[in-house]
């Protein structure tokens, strides 16, 4: 029998608020097995820890029920100061009467009632617990991070200039992402190109660093420390180890009608292409959805014109397997698509377009050199109606995000002072519901936009965007003035939501990391951890866990990469000992637990037995890895005959737990 | 009627034995009537001339005997054990061998073809005292006690799962008896269906009515091929469900449903468990209802169909159905 001690904790008035933390203490102690019971203010400080040491060795006691805040905040904490009083830190359960009980109710009535019910569980729990021991695993070091945007490149040089090899997947042809396609950044207005690209050099020839650029990540195995990965290196039908970069072959080759992405399609590329002059790896690749030669087998210009023989239209696609110590997520964002939005007439007109494409509208190495041109007819616009929150916000149109996009009303400022800048003559309105402009010089920036540019904000959404000839027939309400708005626009540019990489959600699947419904990728915790996901060893940078900025981005990037650095220092990691344990005389050899192992720690041997007739059977067990095992426990619902059990989670411990609740 | 002769089967037990090939025989052995029909081992060709019987009420299935068979001492499982395995078996044998439950190299399997097995229960049905059954071409020809002599039409008294066979071609053998035949395009989900568009309330009454009668006897789990485990939880007393089961009305129905979830995704739908049931329940039906789901969230799937095949329910693709949205389309076809 245990002899178990319950500690309830007030958490100042965050329990004690709602929970009549005496009577929880009282009640519990005639639990069976309780010997002592007690409450205090602040279990997690110094002296409420003390008090649980003291009883442990007061009342010699074998278990211990902390009944606090989430196990999440503070099971680390109670579990190193009962090891500190010479018991098993397994020894330990929390039963969290504060995010599950106290801050759920308001009665303290049925707050009380329902603490003493998650106390008894526990203590039910701790009366099957057993004294459990980890293992240690070694680390590799090496980091992989999936993406090469801005967020990408920063965490992946931060970790390289610790010493740490670190691997970058990229799926397009080169690293740089969204922001390689900005024209200038605000609030300080410096071209993006010259400060971005500066770094991609460095991450292209930094000694520790690889590129993996037009490659995805297939296949992830292992766990925090040991991570087998599985590269796709997409055919590019260029020798990467040949190519010289010097772009002939795209200025020859006679496909000349592909939508070229780089510039939203906007203008056109060849098949075979370099997504723009400072791409990193500089290396040709060949579009496999236009390219004659591969379609047709007849052309073969390009090759005709490499002098380093780097054309291969034989090349197939190629699997890496490597292995890795921590991963970055680094998959970023796209804007949304306008496809829903009708009432913009954005699939109408090619005056109507995206802040993305007004970017590269005015970036000098876009589709119109860095002249401003309506896309239509090549002339100049002289009204512009800059639209917000397109998608953004919209929690009852079912087609948009609810959430704030967050960098659209500091680039809409940008692109109306930019425009206004270069193009005195404009008209530029601007539609807003608010304007956000938290951060270090930012209201200033759109205070300069308002007072010093003249740029036209209007408290009002667009209802309607109709093109009739030359004109956009904009329609639109001023909720400030109250009337309606209507204003013949030359270009109408819609500021897009953003959302996740469509690559984010099947990446999450293979990292078993966390998303929330947007899929944005879920931190451990939103203010202490947030730049590791729930996943041990998975990192998030960037835009893949919210909306952000680059200064942000790049921010989370270097915290990311801290995290990861103090990860690969580690010789050896402390494993987890709640992994799963076969019962070999129950176990019948089904396969099914080496199945859904998603860590492949489950492997079966043939092992003799003593049969009760004093014969010897050789049977099929199965046998766990306890350092592959991360203790997930979908062996155990998968094993048809009960023979898997999670250790510190057994499901006699899980029943029991039930139990106690139903009672 | 068997398209195969019991004497044809008797001769190839024979040949193989005298071959060498296996030393033991696994084979239905005659009863007190026509239909209670027992499996049995055959060890000398004696033994197969007195015992061994083929006709229509030869249902059982004999793959899981395998595991029992071929784990015997040496001597014994120096040879292979012959097995007959009728289309249908094969494909539990196929499971059993997934699961790694036997070593293939100890059993020699003959496919023999199957016209469908008659069921005793709808012979009585129209027939009072029953006493012996014959085939005779396409009938049945049935003495009783007190209705005479009785010609019912075979195809009228198939056992329920041999009416809606899924498939007459063998999935696995050594050698085959006869002609093998096709996978069937069989309505087997009808009666599924039918339960599915019942009211949740007319659906529980109806389970409550037929599972109010299981006396526990154990019979569906102890032939069933998918039942297959060194010690069942229901024998487990560390388990928790073992002494629930039958202590009142709804731990009754729970160990049906317990079941049905221990073998889904594994059940072949063989049929027998509803078969050996002395009070007539239809068990085949809750399994039937899991493929008939695993169909149509996972595509189709036949358990036992070829051997190591990775069934949905223990797989992962990143396609897979999202569990929402699984119970979305339930509550749309409910």
């Amino acid at each position: 029998m245990q002899r178990i001690g319950v500690f309830v904790c007030w958490c100042g008035t965050n329990i004690a608020g709602t929970v009549d933390v005496k009577a929880v203490a009282e009640a519990l102690s005639h639990e069976p097995g309780v010997v002592f019971s007690t409450d205090y203010q602040y279990m997690c400080s110094q002296a409420g820890q003390d008090i649980i040491k003291n009883a442990i060795h007061e009342h010699k006691l074998t278990g211990v029920v902390v009944c606090s805040c989430s196990p999440r905040m503070h099971e680390t904490t109670f579990r190193k100061t009962v090891a500190a009083a010479g018991l098993n830190p397994y020894m330990l359960e929390i039963a969290n009467i504060r995010e599950q009980c106290s801050w759920v109710h308001k009665e303290m009535p049925t707050g009380t009632a329902k603490a003493i019910i998650l106390g008894k569980a526990a203590v039910a729990k701790v009366n099957l617990n057993a004294p459990l021991t980890p293992g240690e695993t070694p680390v590799t070091k090496r980091a992989l991070v999936i993406g090469g945007g801005i967020a990408g490149i920063q965490t992946a040089l931060d970790i390289a200039d610790a010493g740490f090899k670190v691997d970058i997947v990229e799926k397009q042809p080169t690293i740089g992402g969204k922001m390689a396609q900005l024209d200038k950044t605000f609030p300080t207005l410096d071209c993006a190109a010259c400060i971005l690209t500066p770094k991609m050099v460095d991450a292209g020839q930094h000694e520790n660093i690889k590129i993996y650029s037009y490659s995805e990540v297939t296949d992830v195995k292992g766990f925090v420390g040991n991570f087998d990965v599985t590269i796709k290196k997409k055919a590019r039908y260029v020798r990467e180890d040949l190519c010289t970069g010097c772009g002939l072959c795209t200025e020859k080759c006679p496909q000349k009608k592909v939508p070229n992405e780089f510039n939203l399609g906007m203008d056109n590329r060849r098949a075979i292409y370099i997504p723009f002059a400072q791409a990193v790896p500089k290396i040709a690749t060949i579009d496999p959805n236009w390219c004659t030669m591969l379609k047709t087998g007849k052309c073969g210009v390009c090759s005709k014109v490499c002098t380093a023989g780097a054309i291969d239209y034989n090349a197939k696609d190629e699997y890496i397997e490597e292995k890795y110590g921590a991963i970055v997520v680094a998959t970023g964002y796209n804007p949304i698509s306008m496809d829903q939005f009708d009432e913009f007439a954005y699939s109408q007109s090619k005056d109507v377009i995206t802040s993305l494409e007004l970017e590269r509208l005015m970036n000098a190495a876009g589709p119109t050199g860095g002249t401003l041109l309506r896309p239509s007819d090549g002339e100049h616009p002289h009204t512009i109606v800059l639209v917000q929150c397109v998608g953004s916000r919209c929690s009852e149109c079912g087609k948009g995000k609810e959430y704030c996009s967050k960098i659209c009303c500091m680039y809409t400022a940008k692109h109306a002072m930019l425009i206004r800048d270069k193009y005195p003559d404009t008209e530029v309105y601007v539609f807003y519901i608010d304007v956000r402009t938290p951060g270090k010089n930012f209201d200033e920036f759109y205070r300069r936009a308002v007072e010093e540019y003249g740029v036209h904000y209007i408290k009002g959404m667009v209802g309607k965007v109709s093109p009739e000839g030359k004109k956009l027939k904009v329609q639109a309400s001023d909720l400030l003035d109250n009337k309606q708005l209507h204003i013949d626009a030359d270009l109408v540019v819609l500021a897009a939501a953003i959302e996740p990489d469509k690559s984010a959600r099947p990446l999450a699947t293979m990292l078993t990391a966390s998303m929330d419904t947007n899929d944005f990728f879920t931190e451990a915790h939103p203010k202490l951890r947030p730049v590791e996901s729930p996943t041990a060893g998975v990192f998030l940078s960037g835009t893949c866990q919210g909306p952000k900025d680059i200064p942000e981005t790049v921010s989370q990037a270097g915290a990311a990469a801290s995290k990861v650095i103090g990860l690969l220092v580690k010789d050896k990691l402390t494993g987890n000992p709640c992994v799963a344990h076969s019962d070999e005389l129950m176990c019948n050899g089904c396969s099914s637990c080496e199945k859904v192992c998603p860590y492949g720690a489950i492997t079966y041997i043939d092992k003799e037995f003593r049969m009760p007739d004093r014969t010897t059977r050789i049977r099929r067990v199965a046998s766990v890895n306890p350092a592959v095992c991360q203790g997930c426990g979908a062996c155990t619902v998968a094993c048809p005959s009960g023979a898997m059990d999670l250790m510190g989670f057994k499901n006699s411990q899980i029943m029991a737990e039930v139990d106690a609740i139903c009672k | 009627m068997q398209e195969i002769t019991r004497e044809q089967l008797i001769a190839k037990a024979k040949e193989l034995l005298d071959k060498g090939t296996v030393n033991r025989v696994l084979g239905w052995k005659r009863g007190e009537f026509d239909w209670d029909i027992t499996p049995a081992l055959f060890e000398s060709a004696e033994e197969l001339d007195r015992d061994f019987v083929w006709n229509d009420f030869c249902g059982a299935n004999f793959s899981k005997y395998l595991i029992a068979e071929t784990k015997k001492q040496p001597p014994v499982t120096d040879k292979p054990v012959l097995v007959f395995l009728k289309p249908c078996d094969t494909y539990s044998f196929n499971q059993l061998l997934t699961e790694h439950r036997f070593e293939r190299d100890k059993v020699y399997a003959v496919g023999i073809p199957c016209s469908g097995m008659a069921d005793i229960n709808k012979i009585r049905d129209v027939a009072d005292g029953v006493v012996s059954v014959k085939s005779e071409g396409e009938n049945l020809v049935v003495e009783t006690l007190y209705d005479g002599t009785k010609t019912l039409p075979f195809a009228d008294m198939l056992a329920e799962r041999c009416a809606v066979c899924k498939s007459k071609k063998h999935v696995a053998y050594d050698e085959l008896l006869g002609e093998d035949g096709e996978l069937l395009d069989s309505n087997r989900f009808d009666e599924v269906e039918k339960l599915e568009r019942m009211t949740p309330d007319e659906r529980f009454a109806f389970w409550q009515n037929e599972l109010s009668r299981c006396i526990r006897c154990n019979a569906c789990r102890d032939v069933c091929p998918a039942c297959t485990c060194e010690k069942c939880v229901f024998d487990n007393p560390q388990s928790g469900v073992e002494n629930k089961a039958a202590a009142n009305s709804f731990e009754e129905k729970m160990f049906h449903i317990i079941r049905a979830f221990h073998v889904a995704g594994r059940c072949t739908d063989c049929g027998e468990c509803s078969r050996v049931c002395p009070q007539h329940i239809p068990l085949h039906l809750l399994n039937r209802k899991f493929i008939k789901d695993i169909n149509s969230f996972y595509g189709d799937y036949q358990a036992g169909a070829e051997v190591g095949s990775r069934a949905p329910l223990v797989d992962y693709t990143t396609d897979d159905l999202e569990p929402s949205e699984a119970t979305k389309w339930e509550d749309t076809n409910a």
